[in-house]
Formats: C-alpha cells, sequence, structure tokens
C-alpha cells in the first residue's frame, strides 16, 4: 500500500494510466448519455424523454455520478494538460522537416487541440441545458404526462435547436469527439496495458465504430429537429 | 546522383547551429547514406575545411550508433533499416535532402549531427539487468524456457539502442526503448526475480533524464528500425500497474 501511495499517478507511465482510466470513464458516460437522448427519436411528442430526464435529474444515484462525472472531466483535463506540458519540455527544439503523416494519424498528434474543441463545445451544451436545469430553471412551462407535471426538457431541446448556429456548434462539437474518439478509444486500453495480438484489432474496430455511430446519433439530433423532423 | 545535402552544423554544446548547404555529385546509387557522407566529408577534408560529425560503429544495422533524421524521419524513408543500411537508391537523383540531428531535450547535441545518448545508459543501470552471484556456471539447459517466452524477450531484445523512438516521437518518449529493455529480461525466469523494482527504477529514470510521456501516436514503432510493437509499452504500463499495487 505504502507503495501504491508513493506516487503512481506522478510518473510517466502512471500518468497515462489515470489518462486511461478517466478516457474509458467518460466513454461509458457517452454510452448512457445517448442512449437517453435517443429516445427523443421515438417521437412521441418528448414523453419517453421527459420521463428520463427527470428519472436522471431526480435519482440519488445518477445525481452522485453527475459529481464524479465532473470530477473525471476535471481530472482528464488536468492530466491532460500536464502531459502536454512535460511534452513540451521534453521536446523544446523542433525539426526543420517534420514527417508527421509517415508515422502516425493526424487526430492522434492533435488530441490536446480536439480536446480543447470538445471543451468549448462543453461549455456551450451545459449552459444551454444544464445550467439551466438546474440553477436558473427551463424558462418554459412544465408538462403533463399522464397526469403528473414534469420539466419540459424536450420542449427546450426544441426550442435551442430551433436556432441554426447553435445546430451547426453541436455538429462541429461532435466532430471534434469522433477524432478525439477515434484515437482514444484505442489509446486508453493501451496505456491500461490492455494490447493482445488476438483482442486489439477488435478493440481498434469497436473504437472505430463507436467513435464513427455515438457523434453521428448526437448529432442527428439537432439536426433532426432543426429540419422539423421531430414535433 | 547528384544530390543537394542540407546539413545541420553546429560546433559544440553551447554553439548555435544552423543549417549548411553541400551539393554531392557522382553518387553511386549502391552507397549506403554513411558512405556518401564519408565521400562528402572526404571533399571537405581535402578542400581543408571541417568534415560533418556523425556517429557509426558496425554500418550494418546491429550497434545503433548511427543516428540521422533524414528528410523529416529517423533513419530516413525505408521502413526497418538503420541509416547505415540505407541506400542513396531509396532518393531521386538531382533530391534535395535535410539531415538533421535526433531532437530531444534528453538527447543534447554534442556536435554537428552527433547528440548525447547516455541518458539511455543511465536507464539501463537503472534496472536493464539481471543481478547474478557468480558461482559454478549452471547448464543453461536445466532452466527450461519456453518457446513463446523465449521469442518475447528475443523480439525485446531486437532494440539497438539507436533512439529512433525518441526522435520520432512528438513527445520526446523514450517508452519504446524503456519496454523493451525491460521485456528482454522480465520475460525470461533469470529476469522475472527483479520484475517489480525493474520497471519502478527505469520508468523513474526515464522520467528523471527528461524524456516526455507517451500518447500513443505509434510513431516509435513506425519508425523503430527492428520494428519493435507497441505491445511491448502496454506490458510495461500493466508490469508498472501490478508493481505499485502489489
Ligand atoms: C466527453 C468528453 C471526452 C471523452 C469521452 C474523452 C475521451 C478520451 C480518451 C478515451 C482518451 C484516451 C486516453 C488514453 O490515451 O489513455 C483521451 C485522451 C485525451 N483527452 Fe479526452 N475525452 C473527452 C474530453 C476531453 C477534454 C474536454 C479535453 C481537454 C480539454 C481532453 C483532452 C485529451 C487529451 C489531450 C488526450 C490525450 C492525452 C495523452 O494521452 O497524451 N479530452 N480522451
Ligand atoms: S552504424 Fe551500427 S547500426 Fe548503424
Amino acid at each position: 500500500m505504502t507503495t501504491f501511495l508513493s506516487g503512481i499517478f506522478t510518473r510517466s507511465v502512471g500518468k497515462k494510466i489515470a489518462m486511461g482510466i478517466t478516457g474509458l470513464f467518460l466513454i461509458s458516460f457517452l454510452i448512457v448519455h445517448c442512449a437517453i437522448n435517443a429516445t427523443i427519436f421515438v417521437n412521441d411528442g418528448g414523453k419517453v424523454f421527459n420521463e428520463a430526464a427527470h428519472f436522471m435529474g431526480t435519482n440519488i444515484f445518477i445525481r452522485i455520478m453527475e459529481i464524479v462525472l465532473f470530477a473525471g472531466i476535471i481530472w482528464h483535463i488536468v492530466q491532460a494538460l500536464i502531459l502536454t506540458l512535460d511534452s513540451r519540455k521534453a521536446n523544446s527544439v523542433k525539426y526543420a522537416k517534420f514527417d508527421g503523416k509517415a508515422n502516425s494519424k493526424w487526430y492522434s498528434r492533435w488530441m490536446g487541440l480536439l480536446g480543447t474543441l470538445i471543451l468549448m463545445f462543453l461549455v456551450v451544451h451545459l449552459l444551454d441545458f444544464w445550467a439551466q436545469a438546474r440553477f436558473t430553471g427551463l424558462g418554459i412551462p412544465p408538462v403533463m404526462i399522464d397526469g403528473k407535471e414534469y420539466e419540459n426538457m424536450y420542449g427546450k431541446m426544441l426550442e435551442v435547436f430551433s436556432v441554426g448556429w447553435v445546430v451547426v456548434v453541436y455538429i462541429l462539437g461532435m466532430i471534434s469527439l469522433a477524432y478525439h474518439l477515434m484515437h482514444g478509444f484505442q489509446s486508453a486500453f493501451q496505456s491500461l496495458g490492455l494490447n493482445h495480438k488476438k483482442y486489439t484489432p477488435v478493440i481498434k474496430l469497436t473504437g472505430t465504430l463507436f467513435s464513427i455511430f455515438i457523434p453521428l446519433i448526437f448529432a442527428l439530433m439537432p439536426i433532426a429537429i432543426y429540419f422539423g423532423f421531430l414535433k | 546522383m547528384n544530390l543537394t545535402l542540407k546539413i545541420w552544423r553546429q560546433k559544440n554544446k553551447n554553439a548555435e547551429g544552423k543549417f549548411e548547404t553541400y551539393p554531392v555529385k557522382d553518387v553511386s546509387p549502391d552507397m549506403s547514406f554513411l558512405e556518401m557522407f564519408d565521400y562528402l566529408n572526404e571533399e571537405l577534408i581535402n578542400k581543408g575545411e571541417e568534415p560533418i560529425a556523425f556517429d557509426s560503429d558496425c554500418r550494418e544495422g546491429i550497434c545503433g550508433s548511427c543516428s540521422m533524421w533524414i528528410n523529416g524521419r529517423a533513419h530516413g524513408p525505408v521502413p526497418g533499416v538503420t541509416t547505415c543500411q540505407l541506400h542513396m537508391r531509396s532518393f531521386k537523383d538531382g533530391e534535395t535532402i535535410t539531415v538533421e540531428p535526433w531532437r530531444a531535450k534528453a538527447f543534447p547535441v554534442i556536435k554537428d549531427l552527433v547528440v548525447d545518448r547516455s541518458s539511455f545508459d543511465k536507464v539501463i543501470a537503472a534496472g536493464g539487468f539481471v543481478s547474478i552471484n557468480t558461482g559454478g556456471a549452471q547448464d543453461g539447459n536445466t532452466i527450461l524456457i519456453s518457446k513463446d517466452d523465449a521469442s518475447e524477450a528475443f523480439s525485446a531484445s531486437m532494440c539497438i539502442g539507436c533512439g529512433a523512438c525518441v526522435a520520432a516521437c512528438k513527445n520526446s518518449s523514450a517508452m519504446l526503448f524503456v519496454s523493451s529493455k525491460i521485456f528482454h529480461f522480465a520475460s525470461l525466469p533469470q529476469g522475472k526475480v527483479e520484475a517489480k523494482t525493474r520497471v519502478q527504477n527505469m520508468v523513474a529514470k526515464m522520467d528523471e533524464e527528461g524524456f516526455g510521456d507517451c500518447s500513443n501516436t505509434y510513431a516509435c514503432e513506425a519508425q523503430c528500425p527492428k520494428e519493435i510493437s507497441v505491445e511491448k509499452i502496454a506490458k510495461m504500463n500493466r508490469e508498472y500497474l501490478t508493481a505499485k499495487l502489489t
């Protein structure tokens, strides 16, 4: 235990392990978030979605996980910042000629930039929904479902995504997320030491599909609403 | 072949370096890259100029001395070879070739294309060995080693310590080198004994020497002249985690 306490996450390898843990945790959050939001595609005027949003907003376990999630994002970002600054220090003199594409993917080399774009998107996104639901109120009247009153999160979605530039911001956010995950998904397994001749190709394929479909489903939400496919 | 070489010249560790351009005429396509440098240096010496300093020893791809950053890549454009085994037929007649030293804080330039790689030696000294109290030598065949373990140790021992992994990495991370040196030993019964302390000490030394953190771009694997797989890095992370947790 004392060796454990003696700075597991302060060494280079430990920092990667922290990155891997937080990355996979954020991925697991994306799955839940995407599954719940996809209920809007039932196209029932938001009935199922509002009920799900109500559950997420009031269930004690989910509320605790919300705090863990914020902690996870902050830990992820702080570690990413440390990693990036360490690299700057270790690699202070640049080559006159560097043929990056001959040895790696551009999105693997630009994770910091992609992460920063995601962070900018997250701020906009949290202000659009989460901050209002928690603090200021949604500013639209509640709805009645089966004789019970619910916050109209669905109505809020329709309102937010009726504005063209907001839809564009969300699409750009999801493209950044797609490339971040295209590297990040398999990278997290590698960081945690899970590389195996048999399983790594499966992880890489899963990662690619995940990186395409999850952001695509998310992006289709504002698109479908903006173009009036969902009422 | 006629070529134009743009080469990094730097008098010593503290001097400020700069690129010099040298035209080289009548180069044979069968020359190795280093032979081409010998040829150019002869010319410079005949003219009374300072020859270009570069490292080389075996010139057959096994010692890891040669270390040139050629046209934006470690050991040049051909995968799986060292600079000494790169031939001029891999270039086009009339081409301009840019040659730089390895760039990393842990590899300071000593002169021209020569860098100080003693940071690697220090990492080895921190754990890249097996402690044996010598006595009567035991018959090697009494220790049974599976083919898989032997192959794993062998593939790790392929590392010649040239530093291309560090040179190619955007973070100047030495993890491919260090993990290779770890599993060169840790895959075998004699090396397993010190496995826990080895990984912790070598990782600590690697950090101390100023190498950066890995971000899994896998540039090291792509540029390693011995084509060592990043699977070794994952194994090192696993071994590090197990060592810390148990
Ligand atoms: C939902 C949001 C996010 C998810 C799902 C996510 C996921 C991941 C994953 C899985 C990795 C790979 C971890 C590894 O290599 O072990 C990663 C790496 C990274 N993330 Fe994120 N991330 C998110 C948000 C962010 C944000 C907001 C930032 C920065 C402001 C960021 C910056 C980075 C950086 C720089 C890396 C590369 C670190 C390295 O290995 O050198 N990420 N991310
Ligand atoms: S000189 Fe020995 S590997 Fe190139």
